[in-house]
């Protein structure tokens, strides 16, 4: 049998499409801070903690109102959007003007105050969250097994990721959003309301972590810290990427998740640097990102 | 019982001073103590330091606290003329935050006792200040065995569990029973390499070996790949030498991957918190090894309904630990009839410990408390009767047996 580096190739191809399976993953958590960095110049850092509630609303629908996965998979994207829109326009908008630092540090505020209140009320240990009853079971392929659930979600992210992409940049709401970013005043003088734009696009941005939230419930640990460690990587995805890059986005967070997989089998106990290893030598050589425009 | 800020260095000069008015107050008025034991200030101040946010924090945590308080209004009930404070500090998993905090407390909050809660690195941290100090620590939610090996101090006591009893309580069962063939999924950190290389050398001595082991980093999330390296390896069991979330995250994903049908899962370190969250369906048949179950006794599930009144969750091994731990020390400072150090650990070293955590326990020379460990299967839904009622037991294994004898500690301290 062929190998590579003392492993087999029916081995790597099966770690090749589990790093496939987490770079969409990846990929769908990134392109929401993307989109709101892009079109509001806001470092969300509550991303994490809005993708934890995704995955916790998923958990009390089912456990509190009898709603199961696939309700849970529109509302809790719809409740987290909504909360966006409240943060949005009670806080957020009051920092536009400012450095990007103060939008860091509110969102970040944010992010400690939902922590900490699920934490107190629901523990660290985590609840339980069964894979919907159509999407059990798994594929035999012969190499691996691939648990259909997985499929599903490389399916949804990559549809979401690109039919995000396709209106952003390809119709005529993606050109006024993107209009109402490059200049706002003149973009309000040809009578488009641009604040509203902003609120909805940052509703979208966080529906879209919760998305990701309800996606991961069945896969992993569902507790209040569950995305604390997951939106540095993001972050690195992000400015890899190159900050605000839809695209880039969208190809750097399925690229890492592959190299991310191939370094589990190479050197495991480095699967969890390797990303910021990649984000520093691609700085060192494009500051902007793969992706990112010069300014 | 509030987190008190650590006094940073510009203060100094202002502390010494404070110090030297301090003494002289302490010289010129000599208290008038009626109670029999001797107290260094009138009081005995106990320092609890934990994981209070984090990974760790729902098996020890704040209602750890809880139930170290539980132990000093026990004491308290009974013993009125006697003071007992208490102060609880969270340690973020940092061993520096955790050692800095039991030296401020050792130095400037006449503490007399610290309780070490989770994580082995920060109490191989705190093991170092405390033993400096001469005052007695107690090490009850860190696994790593060199506590009272390698790293073994006169002043340590070890003592729900460690690393060595799990391997020897579950690994020797899981051989015994069949499971000659294993692969370790170890976190990459002092207490899962501890775990996977004492595990790996019982499977050895019991005629089993080991096929292979990967690493994965703390807190690693996902863990799919891993499971396909699992599965490559052939093995027949496939020993979790993890803890908390990423033994969660590795049973789930284990169930996903078809892992568990092919191979059995072994969870080297499992808390009843752990198959709360994960549920019966996913667990169910899995071995552990338990220092303490709430419902063994008739006198633990007492104290452990007394306990979920109060936090509302049935206590795992090292809640139960932490109250049994002062409330011993409470009792050897007033059989001592003081709160110094050395003679305190003298008195316990040649206590028997009876209570509802164990009975016939016993405080060896290298600081392990030597108790019953107990090999138990979870239960499937069908066989569990009430909610946290989670295991049966399958065998208790004797203290000697499941830790070793003193014969083989590595303590220095034994070869005087």
């Amino acid at each position: 049998m062929t190998t590579v580096f003392g492993h087999s190739l029916t081995e790597l191809l099966g770690q090749l499409l589990l790093g496939l399976v987490n770079g969409s993953f990846y990929a769908l958590l990134s392109l929401g801070l993307a989109v709101i960095f892009g079109l509001l110049n806001v470092i969300n850092f509550a991303h994490g903690a809005l993708y934890m509630l995704g995955a916790m609303l998923a958990w009390i629908g089912g456990e509190y109102f009898g709603l199961g996965y696939w309700p849970m998979l529109v509302i809790a994207p719809l409740v987290v959007g909504a909360f966006g829109i409240v943060f949005e326009r009670l806080l957020l908008r009051r920092l536009y003007g400012l450095d990007h630092l103060y939008g860091l540090l509110l969102t970040f505020g944010l992010t400690l105050l939902i922590e900490g209140v699920f934490r107190s009320f629901f523990g660290v240990s985590g609840q339980p969250y069964a894979v919907p009853a159509g999407l059990g079971g798994a594929f035999r392929l012969g190499f691996m097994v691939l648990p259909i659930y997985r499929v599903w979600v490389v399916a949804i992210s990559l549809t979401v990721c690109l039919a995000t992409w396709f209106v952003i940049e390809r119709t005529s709401l993606g050109a006024l959003l993107r209009a109402g970013t490059e200049n706002a005043p003149l973009t309000k003088a040809f009578g488009v309301n641009v604040p509203l734009l902003i609120t909805l696009t940052y509703g979208f941005g966080v529906a879209l972590a919760a998305l990701a939230g309800v996606l991961a419930a069945p896969i992993l640990q569902v507790q209040p810290l569950m995305g604390t460690n997951l939106i540095i990587v993001v972050f690195a995805v992000v400015v890899i990427g190159g900050l605000g890059s839809i695209a880039g986005s969208i190809v750097t967070g399925i690229a890492l998740g592959v190299i991310e997989g191939l370094t589990k089998v190479f050197y495991s106990v480095g699967s969890s640097t390797v990303i910021f290893v990649v984000m520093a030598l691609v700085l060192l050589v494009r500051p902007s990102g793969l992706f990112g425009r010069e300014h | 019982m509030k987190i008190v800020q650590s006094v940073r260095a510009g203060f100094q000069p202002a502390l010494a001073v404070t110090g030297a008015i301090a003494a002289l107050a302490l010289l010129v008025a000599t208290p008038a103590q009626s109670q029999s034991p001797k107290l260094s200030d009138q009081a005995i101040r106990i320092g609890f330091i934990t994981d209070m946010s984090s990974v760790y924090s729902d098996l020890d945590g704040q209602a750890g606290a809880t139930a170290i308080q539980m132990a000093i209004d026990d004491f308290a009930a009974k013993n009125p003329g006697i003071k007992v404070e208490l102060m609880s500090a969270d340690h973020q998993n940092k061993a520096d935050v955790a050692s800095s905090k039991a030296r401020e407390w050792f130095d400037q909050k006449g503490m007399d006792m610290l309780i070490g809660g989770t994580n082995s690195g920060a109490n191989l941290a705190m093991k170092a200040v405390a033993a400096d100090k001469k005052k007695p620590f107690f090490s009850i939610g860190a696994g790593t065995a060199r506590l009272t090996n390698e790293e073994c101090t006169p002043y340590t006591v070890h003592y729900a569990y460690d690393t060595v009893a799990l391997a020897n309580v579950t690994g020797g069962a899981v051989v015994r029973a069949g499971g000659k063939s294993w692969f370790f999924l170890t976190a990459d950190y002092a207490f899962g390499q501890s775990l996977e290389k004492d595990t790996a050398a019982v499977v050895t001595a019991n005629g089993g070996k080991v096929l292979g082991e990967v690493r994965h980093p703390l807190n690693a999330s996902d863990f799919s790949s891993y499971m396909l390296q699992a599965q490559s390896s052939g093995a027949q069991i496939l020993g979790l030498a993890n803890a908390g979330g990423d033994t969660i995250n590795s049973v789930k994903a284990a169930n996903e991957f078809g892992v568990t049908p092919g191979m059995k899962l072994v969870g080297l370190l499992m808390f009843i918190t752990d198959i709360h969250s994960l549920g019966l369906q996913l667990t169910q048949g899995m071995y552990m090894t338990d220092g303490w179950t709430w419902n063994q006794t008739p006198e633990s599930s007492a104290w452990a309904k007394r306990f979920f009144a109060k936090v509302k969750r049935m206590p795992t091994m090292v809640q139960a630990g932490d109250y049994s731990a002062t409330l011993q020390y409470l009792e050897a400072v007033k059989a001592a009839g003081t709160d110094d150090g050395d003679a305190v650990m003298a008195q316990l070293k040649k206590t028997r410990i009876n209570d509802m955590f164990t009975k016939d326990g016993y405080i060896r020379a290298d600081g392990l408390m030597v108790h019953d460990m107990r090999l138990v299967q979870v239960k499937s839904p069908a066989e569990s009767k009430e909610p946290w009622d989670y295991v049966k037991l399958v065998e208790v294994v004797p203290g000697e047996k499941a830790y070793g004898s003193l014969a083989e500690s590595k303590c220095p301290l034994l070869k005087k």
